[in-house]
């Protein structure tokens, strides 16, 4: 008999019941609860009369309309005030552990999550959420449901699941200096496309993926999604078990070595066979930055706009044009030649602490291009802030005419007041660059977190390798 | 949960492919604690030509002529006709809904994203995947007034012509869907296992069972 694959391991690890037409009903070690998609969940418990199964595997905390500003005085849209305060009450009633906008702990849920170690390796990770997948970077099975199944797995600790295919993308070899995490996931969804991944978990792999840290492990299982994919792992290895060891949610004592133990087999065996596998070399990816409205719509940084004309389909062909119509820019049109209005730095996919030090690096001395309208720095949590400003890191951005902000989701998806105008063009270092996303008729385009830094002191696209040493102080 | 077995309904074409839900309902109107009232926001920055905002009245606004719900052939639909990759994006299941709420009980198309997929079948709204051909011909077909007749249990779809195309679906989320079923009630037919794991997975991994 084959091995099993890292998500076949886990997958049995937590099967419940299993039904006549293959599908499981699986236990969740996990949720992780948002003011957004959850007080409609807490309305159905309500109704039915019902509590959560297992109160305490559940943690809340309000992201994605708090303000990154001014926190102190509150949250002044009253719509967006109920939805928190509605988080709160609902915490507090069904005595659910919550990090308040006030809490040092808060952040955006995905950061906090590793971060306090509530997330683990060997668990399901649930949240409504779709980039709940970044917690796959430690061997959890983690994905994004919905707010029915928010309620479910409240009411009893299950969800009904039919498991998924196994997908390997291995990256072979190191990355170029310069080359990051945020690059390499860029390139793979530009390789497989933005549905490559449907119905498939994908279990990264390969030297360029062992070499990266957590936090660039977490940025790729993080956009699995946006490959299509509801979930994405990358084995346990001394990187993980180093990352876990000592924080607050993590086991002690004898706990902890018997978790090691069992975290050490969570990858897949030799002889595991996968659905289907795509290799890349990691020497031929480039800094990534996409030119249109799904994130496959990625070029390197010293390549061009595609032309429509090229493409395989019609139904392609489309999506191109309307894409190039709405982002404002002609096929052939060189990438660094696209001026920016707005860059972004943060968002769960580059908002912790080493996307903060790749930005602060290349800042540092410089000053952002009088054309740029704002710079916005928003790290992932109260602690990642708490840990660039012991390091300084503030102060250089401060120094280039950034903003420093407060945490939370701020102009990721532009629920709260941070948000791009029409027509303006923002260098983010987000996940999504689809119509309206960061504002209305706002124009995205992905980056990491170098490039987005590099983009606010040049004024238009740039690898940071290309900066002018002049403008160096 | 909302049953769905039959539907003879209007058929609204909408031709791109990877529409998210991000297009489906922009967040603005996620910031709501409800679960009605969403369907006059339904593809808001498409269908109107002003900028959307929570809790406003949609009556008087400024209609994006060009977008295909605003066609008068195609008003009262209830199937929606589209492309691949349908819902991908964000998790938020305010996009079915939207959908369910403007009136719209199923969508064809060649694939979902996973999540919406899901997230459908908890509302009622049935998501029918036919191949990539069937899609295209039924696009190529479709003409002013153009119905489909679905029908749940027998898994097909009837064309104006009286041409038969089945579709496939899971037997479990069949039957959910046909009885429009609780699947909380359901899942809590199994407590007792669900109890029994918790057991046994305690003592391989006390760690996770600490707070009990
Ligand atoms: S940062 Fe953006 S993608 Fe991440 S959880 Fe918040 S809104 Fe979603």
């Amino acid at each position: 008999m084959a091995g099993k694959t890292l998500y076949d391991k886990l997958w049995d690890d937590h099967v419940v019941h299993l039904e006549d037409d293959g599908s499981c009903l699986i236990y969740i070690d996990r949720q992780l609860l948002h003011e957004v998609t959850s007080p409609q969940a807490f309305d159905g418990l309500r109704l039915n009369g019902r509590q959560p199964w297992r109160v305490a595997r559940n943690l809340a905390v309000a992201d994605h309309n708090v303000p990154t500003d001014n926190r102190a005085q509150g949250i002044s849209d009253p719509i967006s005030r109920l939805q928190v305060d509605t988080l709160d009450q609902n915490c507090r009633e069904f005595g659910i552990t919550e990090f308040d906008m006030h809490d040092i702990r808060q952040g955006i849920v995905h950061v906090i999550g590793p971060e306090q170690g509530a997330t683990l390796p060997g668990m399901t990770v649930v949240c409504g959420d779709s980039h709940t997948s970044t917690h796959g970077a430690s061997a959890a099975l983690a994905f994004g449901i919905g707010t029915s199944e928010v309620e479910h797995a409240l009411a009893t600790q299950c969800l009904v699941q039919k498991k998924a295919k196994n997908l390997l993308i291995k990256v072979n070899g190191r990355t170029r200096p310069g080359v990051t995490a945020k690059d390499i996931i860029l390139a793979i969804i530009g390789r497989i496309g933005a549905a490559g991944g449907v119905g498939h978990s994908i279990e990264f792999a390969g030297e360029a993926i062992q070499a990266l840290s957590m936090e660039g492990r977490m940025t790729v299982c993080n956009m699995a999604i946006e490959a299509g994919a509801r979930a994405g792992l990358i084995a346990v290895d001394q990187t993980t078990i180093d990352y876990y060891r000592g924080r607050p949610y993590s086991p002690k004592g004898a706990d902890w070595d018997a978790a090691e133990r069992y975290w050490r087999t969570l990858h897949s065996d030799a002889d595991a066979i996968f659905d289907q596998v795509v290799e890349l070399s990691a020497q031929d990816i480039k800094p990534q930055v996409t030119w249109g409205t799904t994130p496959d719509m990625v070029v390197a940084v010293d390549g061009v706009v595609p032309d429509p004309e090229h493409a395989s389909d019609g139904v392609k062909r489309e999506g191109m044009r309307r894409a190039l119509q709405y982002m404002g820019l002609q096929a052939g049109q060189k990438i660094g030649d696209i001026r920016l209005d707005r860059v972004f730095i943060g968002s769960c996919t580059n908002s912790r602490i080493e996307d903060l030090r790749a930005a602060a690096a290349v800042t540092k001395g410089r000053r952002k291009a009088a054309t740029v309208k704002q710079v916005l720095i928003v790290p992932g949590s109260g602690l990642v802030k708490r840990q660039a400003e012991a390091e300084g890191l503030h102060q250089i951005f401060l120094d280039a005419g950034f903003e420093w902000r407060e945490p939370g989701c701020s102009m990721c998806l532009a629920m709260n007041a941070d948000r791009l105008e029409a027509g303006e063009h923002c260098a983010s270092t987000s996940n999504r660059n689809f119509e309206g996303r960061q504002g209305y008729g706002g124009r995205t385009h992905l980056v990491s977190p170098a490039l987005a830094a590099a983009a606010a002191i040049a004024g238009h696209f740039i690898d940071p390798a290309e900066l002018p040493a002049e403008e160096q102080a | 949960m909302k049953a769905f077995t039959q539907l003879t309904g209007l058929v609204a074409p909408l031709d791109r492919a990877n529409v998210d839900t991000d297009a489906i309902i922009p967040k603005q109107f996620l910031k709501s604690i409800r679960r009605a009232g969403f369907g006059p926001f339904l593809f808001d920055e498409w269908r109107y030509l002003d900028r959307g905002e929570p809790e406003m009245d949609c009556t008087h606004r400024p209609l994006n002529p060009d977008f295909v719900l605003n066609q008068p052939q195609y008003q009262g639909a209830a199937i929606l006709l589209t492309r691949e990759n349908f819902g991908c994006g964000s998790s938020r299941e305010h996009a079915p809904w939207a959908l369910e709420d403007y009136g719209f009980r199923a969508i064809i198309a060649p694939s979902y994203a996973d999540i919406f997929y899901n997230n459908c079948f908890k509302n009622g709204v049935l998501p029918i995947t036919l191949t990539s051909a069937q899609v295209d011909a039924l696009f190529s077909e479709l003409r002013p007034g153009y119905r489909l007749s679905i029908d749940l249990e027998q898994q097909t779809i009837v064309t104006p012509v009286g041409e038969t195309l089945r579709f496939n679906i899971d037997e479990n989320r069949r039957h959910r869907l046909l009885n429009g079923l609780d699947d909380i009630a359901l899942t809590l037919r199994y407590a007792d296992k669900i109890r029994a794991y918790e057991q046994q997975r305690a003592a391989r991994a006390p760690w996770l069972f600490r707070d009990a």
